[in-house]
């Protein structure tokens, strides 16, 4: 793979947030046109599940297809832009040391777990619980909100036959991606609780996100 | 098996119907080169709709094609794809809305077309979905009948042109009572400089669950997604 990866000039001691998110953890945090957000991989192979809503009309949100489909590609790194289903840019990715990240893998769900692993896989964690428990406490998103997301650090290759393979060793201790908002935004993050899948090693570890002016 | 209904989308048309519980829907590409852009709900309860990334890691697969399941973000199977000639459909494109098309076609007004005006995807399946009480919070990741898509090693996306020829037909199998909304309008990777949708037929049949073992015995996760949905009914 030849992904180029690019470095912020970004300091965290000037950023105006920033917090360690627990492995298995959802989040939802507003942040405005121009500021920037970083999502760091702390411990390498963790998935950050990630959605994107207008905060003024979170009708509108991210639509995958119409990213990949403006960009003519399939992965998102630096320079893609995240597109909402109105058409207009939500985010743009300023900065990636990993170089690849995943648009078509979803979020784990209780239900999804059930047929991907085993039925009595049902009562374990997932990043849908995860992102329903945020919007249920926030008031603003539901359940229908809630559509395919951003896997930031998962490496999800089509094949040249159509075959979808989850593979390894992309991402790495510290890690990180920086988008700056092109619009003001709601982003819900589930830190993936997934012990099913060899991707993150079995192990969900913690993120960090920062967010500068 | 018996033909329930009959009937010709032409391109550019929108139609949506409920198939349900061992009925199947057949889609026929009547001249080649069509595309079904798709969206699908339980009827029974529409906040459980079509997951394609769910129906794709489930599977193991970016195309869809004989053998697959559609699946719903609740585990379960909304249709089942029981036969198919074409070998192949997308995943990644979705639907173009209103300014894509005007950008790829130019400017093609009802005042002037009439029926033959330049419709787009995005608001075929919008003004469909509305009328069974669905909006734009539900138009997620489509389904694109009859289309390929192929991807480089390097990620870039190139439209396979002639993937479908007059003919070629994909038969989705219900095993729960599902809404389906569909759209025959033109891929948006379809490099083709003119607006030309094409028209396709539909069949609903009764069918029967046999017709859908060569899904459900497919894979291990699809056997698991049958008794899901089976759990549904009980």
């Amino acid at each position: 793979m030849t992904q180029a990866l690019t470095v912020s000039e970004k300091h965290p001691e000037s950023a105006v947030y920033r917090e360690t998110l627990a492995a298995g953890e959802p989040w939802l945090h507003e942040v405005k046109a121009g500021q920037t957000l970083r999502i760091v991989d702390l411990e390498g192979n963790q998935a950050v599940d990630t959605l994107f809503y207008s905060l003024h009309d979170p009708r509108e949100r991210f639509d995958p297809q119409r990213t990949l489909r403006r960009q003519q590609s399939l992965y998102l790194t630096s320079g893609s832009v995240l597109y909402s289903n109105l058409g207009n840019p939500m985010l743009t990715i300023v900065a990636d040391t990993c170089g690849r990240h995943d648009t078509l893998g979803g979020a784990c769900a209780q239900e999804s777990n059930t047929v991907r692993y085993a039925l009595e896989k049902r009562y374990m964690h997932s990043c849908r619980d995860n992102f329903l428990r945020a919007c249920a406490h926030d008031g603003r998103l539901a359940k229908r909100d809630i559509g395919a997301n951003v896997n930031f650090f998962m490496n999800v290759p089509v094949t040249a036959e159509g075959g979808l393979t989850f593979e390894d060793g992309i991402s790495a201790p510290g890690k990180y991606v920086e988008l700056r908002a092109e619009m003001d935004v709601i982003v819900l993050i589930s830190n993936c609780p997934q012990l099913n899948n060899p991707c993150n090693a079995y192990n969900p570890t913690p993120a960090e996100l920062i967010i500068w002016n | 098996m018996t033909v329930l209904l009959e009937e010709t989308v032409p391109g550019g048309g929108h139609a949506s119907l409920i198939v349900k519980r061992g009925q199947s829907l057949c889609i026929t590409d009547i001249r080649g080169g069509a595309n079904v852009s798709v969206m699908m709900v339980n009827a029974a309860e529409k906040s459980e709709r079509l997951n394609l990334p769910d129906s794709l890691k489930c599977q193991h697969t970016a195309k869809l094609t004989t053998g697959h399941c559609l699946y719903s973000d609740m585990g379960r199977v909304l249709a089942a794809i029981v036969a198919d000639t074409c070998g192949w459909h997308d995943s990644i494109g979705g639907v173009s809305n209103a300014q894509e098309v005007f950008e790829r076609y130019g400017a093609g007004r009802y005042q002037e077309l009439r029926n033959g005006f330049y419709r787009n995807g995005t608001d075929n399946l919008l003004v469909e979905m509305s009328k069974w009480g669905l909006d734009v919070s539900d138009l997620l990741m489509t389904l694109n009948l009859f289309s390929r898509i192929d991807v480089t090693s390097d990620g870039a996306l190139a439209f396979v042109p002639g993937n479908s020829k007059a003919g070629d037909y994909v038969e989705l199998y219900a095993p729960m009572n599902t809404l389906v909304v569909l759209t025959a309008i033109q891929h948006p990777l379809d490099p083709h400089p003119e607006y030309s949708p094409k028209p396709v037929k539909l069949e609903l049949k009764e069918s029967h669950p046999e017709v859908a073992e060569i899904c459900r015995t497919a894979c291990e996760e699809n056997v698991r997604g049958f008794i899901n949905t089976e759990r549904f009914f009980l």
